[in-house]
């Protein structure tokens, strides 16, 4: 707070032109960067959809539970980060490392989600039964000619989908790849935090802005986080959106 | 630091950031919203009407998010105005390209 002083709207004033420190400045237009990179490929996603020629489409590999819970993992990190700053701004510094390395490790938890989820839509296989034949999606009943009128014959075909495979694969593997490097580097950075508060005069409740600029930048993830989930998987498996 | 006092009794009087209270209550805000969306995605009767529940669903916890996690409920204005350009500039390419590739190609 040497440089520093609360202005009367509650933030800080600083001794620059605009008054506001200018690594928060240069944050806050990074973000706003961001998100017209995410945008884009959000764009180019939603545009490129329903384009595939083949399958495995969104109704057939997402599964909305498990992606909620590492919804659910993520959205708990940003309160940990959150919680880890107010632990730094009172001086609790036990507080901070311990709010600070459990958003690494949900963090951590959410790239193994997704490193699950894409593992999954990789070695996707298609199961079905020639007697059970009505609920099967449309890429689905594309292996129903298989079925040569035995009643109980069961198939199990691997239908992976890569970023190879269709244009839906390859917009989602990179929309949701870039978001896991966006999370790989927040668990980098929160974790080189942790390392360098451990040092003496490393991490100081005086030197809460580093601590701030990395927060806004899991914050900002978590947030694109929002928007991913809502757009690509809930809006996802309704046909013609 | 008097001013801030004044400003909101929901303030740390360090930062002019919200107290843990309101850190505990929005992130249980965001659980129940979070699973509001997905309760609702099962509901099929709802059809395409679903879209734009998810929609505002999903507008409340960026708001939140952004208001009270990001601080820029009390932060300066001009970092405001300078993420929102951002975000609706990025919003318009997307509804853009929607149009161009829907209308165009």
């Amino acid at each position: 707070m040497a440089q520093a002083e609360l202005a009367p709207g509650g933030h800080e004033e600083h001794q620059t032109t605009t008054g506001l420190s200018h690594k928060k400045l240069l944050m806050w237009a990074f973000l706003g960067s961001d998100c017209m990179f995410f945008g884009a490929l959000i764009a180019t996603y939603l545009v490129y959809k329903n384009q595939s020629l083949g399958g495995p489409l969104p109704e057939d590999v997402f599964d909305i539970l498990t992606t909620s819970t590492s919804t659910f993992v993520l959205l708990m990190s940003s309160m940990s980060m959150v919680l880890a700053y107010s632990a730094l701004t009172r001086g609790n510094m036990n507080g901070f490392r311990i709010w600070l390395l459990s958003t690494c490790i949900m963090g951590a938890t959410f790239l193994g989600f997704q490193v699950f989820e894409f593992n999954e839509f990789v070695n996707h296989e298609v199961h079905f039964e020639c007697s059970h034949l009505e609920d099967l999606t449309e890429f689905e009943r594309t292996f129903a000619d298989r079925c040569d009128g035995t009643v109980d014959e069961v198939f199990i075909e691997h239908a992976g989908l890569t970023p190879r495979t269709n244009l839906f694969g390859t917009t989602f593997f990179v929309l949701t790849g870039f978001h896991g490097g966006h999370v790989t580097l927040g668990v980098i950075w929160l974790l080189s935090m942790f390392f360098y508060s451990l040092r003496k005069g490393g991490i100081t409740p005086a030197k809460h802005e580093e601590v701030d600029l990395a927060a806004l930048y899991w914050h900002f993830v978590d947030i694109v986080w929002i928007i991913i989930f809502t757009v690509i998987y809930l809006f996802g498996v309704f046909p013609g959106f | 630091m008097a001013n801030a006092n004044e400003t909101s009794n929901h303030t740390n009087v360090e930062t002019g950031h919200p107290t843990k209270a309101t850190y505990f209550a929005v992130a249980m805000l965001l659980v129940v919203l979070t699973a509001i969306e997905v309760g609702i995605f099962y509901i099929e009767s709802l059809g395409h009407g679903i879209i734009p529940i998810l929609a505002i669903l999903s507008g409340a916890k960026f708001a939140l998010v952004v208001m009270f996690y990001m601080h820029l409920r009390y932060d300066a204005k001009l970092l405001t105005w300078l993420f929102l350009a951002g975000f609706f500039l990025a919003i318009t390419v997307v509804f853009a390209l929607l149009g161009l590739f829907h209308f165009f190609i």
